[in-house]
């Protein structure tokens, strides 16, 4: 196990390769699909004007993403009356649905490292090379193991996005993820892929 | 008729935080299938470690807690009108229990509606009225990333060379799960209808997956064919998470209904492995949990 604290350097990214069993410590940011398109669309391509609280929320946001590390998660969270959160359930989603903005969001705000599943496309491969940064594969549905390791939440962000698509700071303490994609090109999910893809054509074949 | 609100909270709360004893035997025998060290066995046992802490937490095994779906059996003269009420007064306790995640969004608004409640429709119950004196209700929790690789096709496929019978299907069946890689959280569920309209075909193909794991159809050819796409997919290589290893998927499940001359079409439902079904039962005053 290779313990790995946030922000990230350069050189601790470039020296992540494919398999590398990892656990994550420090602050991060929980975000998935309605953020996504919303750093997209408002801060990025800029073809929606800045709203409400937006301004205030990216500059908040910057620091943080500096180095730093996106979550895909959509949490079960407790306290939500009283605002003492507590995850309660905070496994990773699908990944692949953000291939379309991951990149950009990446270089955009230095972003490190991605956790999600499922891995992603060719896209955020290359801007895994450029930016540096990895991805890193959490386990799918192993919410109440990986809530644990969510020591505080730190506040949130786009409450109005709803609880699931809500900007969630929050502290982790030796959150367990696998490298499987890293700044040298490199992704287990395209080496599964073309093998099962070879697999597959035989089986038709019959 | 009285009000069976707390019995329905129990009910998702079971469905939601521990897996039935089935699909948990079936994953833990999958465990000594990896190789040791592989990254597919560490997340098979990752998986179980999960299991059993979410078991004794009370707590959501995924974060995901799916769209919910009930199927109601009840005999002659009970009002499914306020069974709907019950269930859905139910879905919103148990929300506020963190026993599911609020996951009702309105497609137009983009509202997260907080309960678990959206519109008629959400969350989805059937009725069906049967003989006897009990009354069934069992829940299903269906996550949102086994929903979206579910597929349908409609033979036959040239690109597959797929034709209208069991040969083809199983040419698809085999498309569906090398293109769902494990972005459906594999080792999945394979939950297969034949024939049918495009929407019975998907609830039928759910539905086939509440019968217990290992259960084969009793059509022999159909039987056969369960068994070999189980095995063929895990050829694949795909395993756990899509890391690649021995388990894609630990059951098929195939049902059949009639179709139009023109229509022949196959419908895949993948199911996650923190699959989430359970059941109640009531008879006079008894009520019993499975």
């Amino acid at each position: 196990m290779i313990s790995v604290n946030i922000p990230i350097s350069d050189n601790v990214i470039r020296e992540l390769k494919v398999g590398d069993p990892v656990l994550l410590n420090g602050v991060m940011i929980t975000g998935r699909d309605t953020v996504h398109k919303w750093m997209i669309e408002t801060f990025i391509r800029k073809t929606r004007e800045p709203q409400t609280d937006d301004l205030r929320v990216y500059e908040a946001l910057k620091p943080i993403l500096m180095g730093g590390i996106i979550y895909h998660c959509g949490p079960v969270v407790s306290g939500l009356d009283t605002k003492q959160y507590k995850f309660v359930a905070a496994g990773p989603t699908t990944s692949i649905r953000e291939e379309p903005y991951q990149a950009d969001v990446m270089k955009h705000f230095s972003i490190k490292g991605v956790i999600g599943k499922g891995g992603m496309g060719s896209k955020t491969l290359k801007g895994c090379e450029e930016v540096p940064g990895v991805y890193f594969h959490a386990i799918g549905g192993a919410a109440t193991l990986i809530a644990q390791s969510v020591t505080k939440v730190l506040g949130v962000y786009k409450y109005e996005f709803g609880v699931p698509e809500a900007i969630w700071v929050i502290e982790v303490k030796d959150l367990p993820v696998v490298v499987t994609m890293d700044a040298h090109g490199q992704s287990l999910h395209k080496g599964v892929e073309e093998h099962s893809a070879t697999v597959l054509a035989e089986l038709l074949a019959k | 008729m009285r009000d069976y609100t707390n019995e329905i909270i129990e009910l998702i709360r079971r469905t939601s935080t521990d897996l039935p004893p089935d699909v948990e035997k079936r994953l833990r025998a999958a465990v000594k299938m990896e190789a040791p060290g592989s990254a597919a066995r560490g997340a098979l046992e990752t998986i179980i470690k999960n299991v059993e802490l979410s078991r004794k937490n009370s707590s959501p095994i995924c974060q995901d807690t799916g769209t919910p779906i009930f199927y109601v059996r009840h005999p002659e003269g009970w009002s499914t009108r306020q069974l709907k009420q019950q269930i859905r007064t139910a879905l919103a306790e148990a929300t506020k229990k963190s026993y599911m995640r609020p996951n009702a969004v309105d497609s137009v608004s983009d509202k997260n509606s907080g309960n678990n409640l959206g519109g008629d429709d959400f969350p989805y119950i059937h009725f069906e009225e049967v003989e006897g004196d009990e009354l069934t209700i069992e829940l299903m929790l269906k996550g949102g990333g086994c929903e979206n690789v579910g597929a349908q096709y409609s033979l036959p496929d040239n690109r597959l060379g797929a034709g209208r019978d069991l040969a083809g299907v199983r040419k698809v069946v085999l498309d569906a799960v090398h293109k769902a890689q494990g972005q459906g959280c594999a080792p999945g569920i394979l939950g297969i209808s034949i024939g049918g309209d495009r929407g019975s075909g998907y609830v039928k193909s759910k539905e086939v997956l509440l019968d217990a794991i290992g259960t084969r159809n009793k059509d022999p050819k159909l039987a056969e064919l369960e068994g070999r796409l189980t095995g063929e997919a895990n050829q694949l290589g795909i395993g756990p998470m899509g890391f690649g290893g021995m388990t894609t998927v630990i059951d098929t499940k195939i049902t059949d209904l009639s179709r139009l001359p023109a229509s022949y079409f196959v419908t895949i439902s993948y199911m996650c492995w923190a699959y989430r079904r359970r059941k109640i039962t009531v008879k006079g005053d008894q009520v019993s949990y499975d």
